[in-house]
């Protein structure tokens, strides 16, 4: 691993272990209380969940290009991250819907296509488990699917009609709300960073795994 | 009998259109100056299962990832001492 990859993991969990701290002592919103303070990590985890789709489909593109197997290692790793990030955005959003809107789940246009965005990224890895020989290009159709639909993730708060917060939302925080959320949006960047460097190294040496092998039995 | 029974369901139909429509999108977040304490708890354990459910998750995956580069680790450990052995006979 690379020499800045401890330092790095260092400051990611420093910066955890303060966040609770900041997160307590932000102001409650005016209209939702206290569980609006469940945005601080469920913003940031949509971000990476919408980021990692987006690495994934770009990594499959060139793999289906270039056929670089490095291409393929990125997007399997990227694939396995937005599954992480998603389940844990469509569980903590959830819990500030409960107490918000009074409803555990709505299916409104952003909630029903994160859904089906992270369903995508299970698929990925599914085929890619048990898909067999050519798996690999397959689940590539499926992760450029899987960005396409990235877009409709983002903008469809802005224009079609549905109960959840607008992207309007982030801009307009006051200063005290902001540097939290900035500060948590970091904290989740550089942690996806770091995941998604590890995760690659796991295929790397599972590719190293195939190698000796081969090596083995030639 | 008609007029008696549109006179009954009147105010009803209202209150059940109202209560079938989603509540407005939220455009903006605004600080609270202060919140009663009735306000603020019943929503300490949602808030409190959303940060649990985080912190547990991430600390899953990264031990289950350190699990899977470990057996790749020794797998390569292994197949390497091998094929040394299989070049040296």
């Amino acid at each position: 691993m690379p020499k800045w990859f401890s330092q790095a993991a260092i400051v990611c969990a420093l910066m955890f272990a303060a966040s609770p701290f900041l997160i307590a002592t932000s102001p409650d919103e005016r209209d939702l209380g206290m569980v609006f303070k469940i945005f601080y990590y469920h913003m940031p985890s949509a971000w990476m969940f919408l980021l990692s789709a987006i690495v994934c489909g770009i990594a499959s593109l060139r793999f289906l290009f270039q056929g670089d197997p490095r291409h393929d290692r990125l997007a399997v790793a990227a694939a396995e991250l937005t599954v992480l990030f998603g389940v844990i955005t469509l569980v903590t959003g959830p819990l500030w819907a409960r107490r918000s809107w009074g409803t555990w789940w709505i299916w409104d246009a952003r909630i029903t296509a994160s859904l089906v965005g992270w369903m995508i990224a299970w698929s990925y890895l599914i085929v890619r488990k048990y898909g067999g020989p050519g798996s690999d290009k397959l689940a590539s159709g499926l992760a450029i699917f899987g960005m396409a639909n990235v877009p409709f993730i983002y903008i469809s708060v802005n224009f079609w009609r549905t109960i959840h917060p607008a992207t309007t939302v982030v801009p307009k925080l006051p200063v005290d709300m902001s540097w939290r959320l900035w500060f948590c949006v970091t904290m989740f960047t550089l942690l996806y960073v770091l995941l998604l460097r590890l995760r690659v190294h796991l295929e790397q040496q599972r590719a190293r795994v195939d190698a000796l092998y081969l090596a083995l039995e030639s | 009998m008609l007029i008696v029974t549109l006179a009954f369901t009147s105010p009803v139909v209202p209150a059940l259109v109202s209560a079938q429509q989603p509540a407005e999108q939220q455009g903006e977040f605004l600080p609270a100056e202060s919140l009663p304490q009735r306000e603020r708890m019943p929503a300490a354990p949602l808030l409190i299962s959303a940060y649990a459910f985080v912190m547990l998750v991430l600390f899953a995956y990264v031990f289950s990832l350190s699990r899977r580069i470990g057996a790749v680790k020794s797998d390569i450990g292994r197949l390497e001492s091998e094929i040394k052995r299989g070049t040296r006979a």
